[in-house]
């Protein structure tokens, strides 16, 4: 089991009253899964996307990341755990824009002590596996948004994390660009690897292999896809 | 990982050059003012010093006139209760006296064919040389027995051979000092101005006994000046004298003296302290400079974290810790300190150098205001970057992600 979360609970104090952004959230996630979480805005599926991800810590519950307990751990201790099991693709990208991808994609390393060397031999790899190997020194404002997002896949990647967490990876591509990505996203799932995905576009949580459905900071409805 | 966060220091500050340097201009100002204000300073200091010293070391001036400090004071110089006779028990007499000088003088014309030349005679001994720190450059200075006979032989300062005579070779030329013929034997290397500014070369040196007998018609003397052995002799020198000339001038207890001496090493210890004072105020007044550029480091880094919030979300996300993040904001800000201050080291010694050659100024660049100035700088990129640095490396990174 790669993710186990047993009653998550987040509430946020808002003046007198509490609102609970997520109500108690039981989940399993195995390794090599391709899920999707879905719902409206105010769903809390952002919260827990938040919680997955380790930036940040549920009020009650328990979380369990490849048999290890993170719903208690300190704030060093999470960011510890981010940058060596979790690799972030953002809707917005997230790159560093007076980097290089190179350098973009090796950030994990350095905060992980890899030495400059096998750092740039490592993004050089993930950028390659991506298909971005000739536009290794080119700046983020020098390529187009699907190509950005590439390169935040492969920053995601770089680290050989337990789980790539996306939030709406395709949301600020147009179609073309975002098939794309999410024939990267499935290529990367058939070699192995566990991805969770954030998104309200139903056409783009048809590629995954499961969709949990949110709303109101409960699961809904918890499916798997056939694939054909 | 610390030299990694070096890197991504400077990086940093490459990527925001124009910024960079505006904020290291604060420092490299501080710093170079602290710099070139204590250099001059200090060149002053030395300055000072070496004129005092210029005047003769280890000298003790005698004159005749008290320094009561109340009743009617004749000015220095003017009564007449020092004779040669008392500079000749000085020598005599005390221990520790390596040189007496007796001296009169009085302002003459010179006259040399057509020009003329309006300056001090002085009437002296040949131990006036070694006194008061002449040398002698053409010809020779004129003898004991040329004072006893009262020869009309005179020794010329540099400014006044050289108004006289030009490119006229002046030993063995014949002047006219007050209408009366006078061989020059001698003229002094150039010494340059004193502390007062006076120069110390504009002056002419006749025997004691020619400028007292033959030139003025007096017998007193105006000044004796004595030279102590060493510095350590001096003080006790001085009491020596003081006593002496109080029992040959049959002067009671309870009568104040009639002779003033004069400690030129005490002079000498006042003006030291006064510049000192000068150097300190001038380091004071830059080292405030050195603070607002200081702050400036501070405000620069806390827009600096503002803007940055989301890069410090994207590094806390990939993994940052606390740590990581403090560290690159602080050794950006203590980058700036130390390259503001290494560039301000360069323009305080240019600065110093460019004030000596220009305003005419002496300059002594001492290697401890280099050292102090660029610790201070590099203290004051720490202190003023450890609010920002702390900022930035608090900052929660879901907000500093969602931060727009």
């Amino acid at each position: 089991m790669s993710i186990v979360l047993s009653n998550i609970k987040k509430i946020y104090q808002m003046g007198d009253t509490q609102v609970a952004a997520l109500a108690g959230i039981t989940l399993e996630i195995s390794a090599g899964e391709f899920t999707a979480i879905m719902g409206p805005s105010g769903s809390g599926k952002s919260t827990l996307m938040n919680i997955l991800g380790c930036l940040d810590r549920p009020t009650s519950g328990s979380y369990m990341l490849d048999g290890e307990e993170v719903a208690t751990l300190k704030d060093d201790e999470l960011a510890v755990t981010r940058n060596k099991k979790i690799g972030f693709v953002f809707q917005n990208f997230n790159l560093l824009p007076r980097m290089s991808a190179q350098q973009n994609v090796a950030l994990p390393l350095v905060y992980a002590g890899v030495v400059k060397q096998e750092r740039d031999s490592m993004a050089a790899a993930a950028l390659s596996m991506v298909g971005l190997a000739d536009r290794m020194h080119h700046r983020p404002n020098e390529l187009s948004g699907g190509q950005r997002q590439r390169v935040a896949i492969a920053r995601a990647l770089v680290n050989n994390p337990s789980i790539i967490m996306a939030d709406e990876p395709t949301g600020n591509l147009d179609s073309k660009s975002g098939n794309e990505i999410m024939e990267i996203f499935m290529k990367l799932n058939k070699e192995g690897r566990t991805i969770v995905l954030v998104t309200h576009e139903i056409e783009i949580a048809q590629f995954t292999r499961r969709i949990i459905s949110f709303r109101d900071g409960l699961i809904i409805s918890d499916e798997a896809l056939l694939k054909v | 990982m610390l030299w990694e966060s070096i890197i991504i220091a400077l990086e940093g500050l490459k990527a925001n050059k124009m910024r960079s340097i505006l904020t290291m201009l604060g420092i490299i100002i501080g710093v170079g003012a602290v710099i070139a204000m204590v250099s001059i300073g200090m060149g002053v200091q030395n300055k000072i010093q070496d004129s005092i010293a210029g005047l003769g070391s280890n000298l003790l001036i005698i004159t005749p006139g008290a320094t009561s400090p109340s009743g009617v004071r004749l000015a220095a110089g003017s009564s007449t209760t020092l004779t040669n006779k008392d500079a000749q028990a000085i020598g005599r007499q005390i221990e520790g006296v390596s040189a007496v000088a007796p001296s009169v003088s009085k302002q003459y014309q010179l006259v040399y064919g057509n020009k003329n030349w309006m300056t001090t005679v002085q009437g002296t001994t040949p131990e006036f040389v070694s006194v008061r720190n002449f040398n002698v450059e053409l010809g020779r200075f004129f003898s004991n027995q040329e004072v006893d006979t009262r020869m009309r032989v005179a020794v010329l300062g540099k400014t006044t051979a050289d108004n006289l005579f030009g490119t006229i070779y002046p030993v063995g030329q014949t002047v006219r000092i007050n209408s009366a013929p006078f061989v020059v034997v001698g003229v002094f290397e150039g010494k340059g101005q004193s502390a007062g500014g006076m120069d110390q070369d504009d002056v002419v040196v006749i025997p004691l006994t020619t400028a007292q007998e033959r030139m003025m018609g007096i017998s007193y003397i105006q000044t004796i000046s004595v030279q102590a052995v060493s510095p350590e002799s001096i003080n006790q020198a001085q009491e020596d004298i003081t006593s002496l000339l109080r029992s040959r001038h049959k002067l009671a207890k309870d009568m104040p003296d009639d002779f003033t001496v004069r400690n030129l090493a005490a002079v000498m210890a006042t003006a030291e302290e006064t510049t000192k004072t000068i150097t300190l105020l001038l380091g004071n007044i830059a080292a405030i400079s050195l603070l607002v550029g200081g702050i400036g480091i501070m405000n620069i880094m806390l827009v600096s974290v503002t803007e940055r919030t989301r890069e410090i979300g994207i590094r806390k996300a990939l993994g940052a810790t606390y740590r990581n993040i403090l560290l690159q904001f602080l050794i950006e800000a203590i980058v700036i300190g130390v390259t503001g201050g290494l560039i301000g080291i360069g323009l305080g010694i240019s600065a110093a150098y460019a004030i000596s050659a220009i305003a005419g100024w002496n300059t002594a660049i001492s290697s401890g205001s280099i050292l102090m100035a660029f610790g201070f700088s590099v203290a004051i990129g720490l202190f003023f970057g450890i609010y920002p640095a702390r900022k930035a490396a608090l900052l929660d990174p879901i907000d500093a992600l969602r931060y727009e």
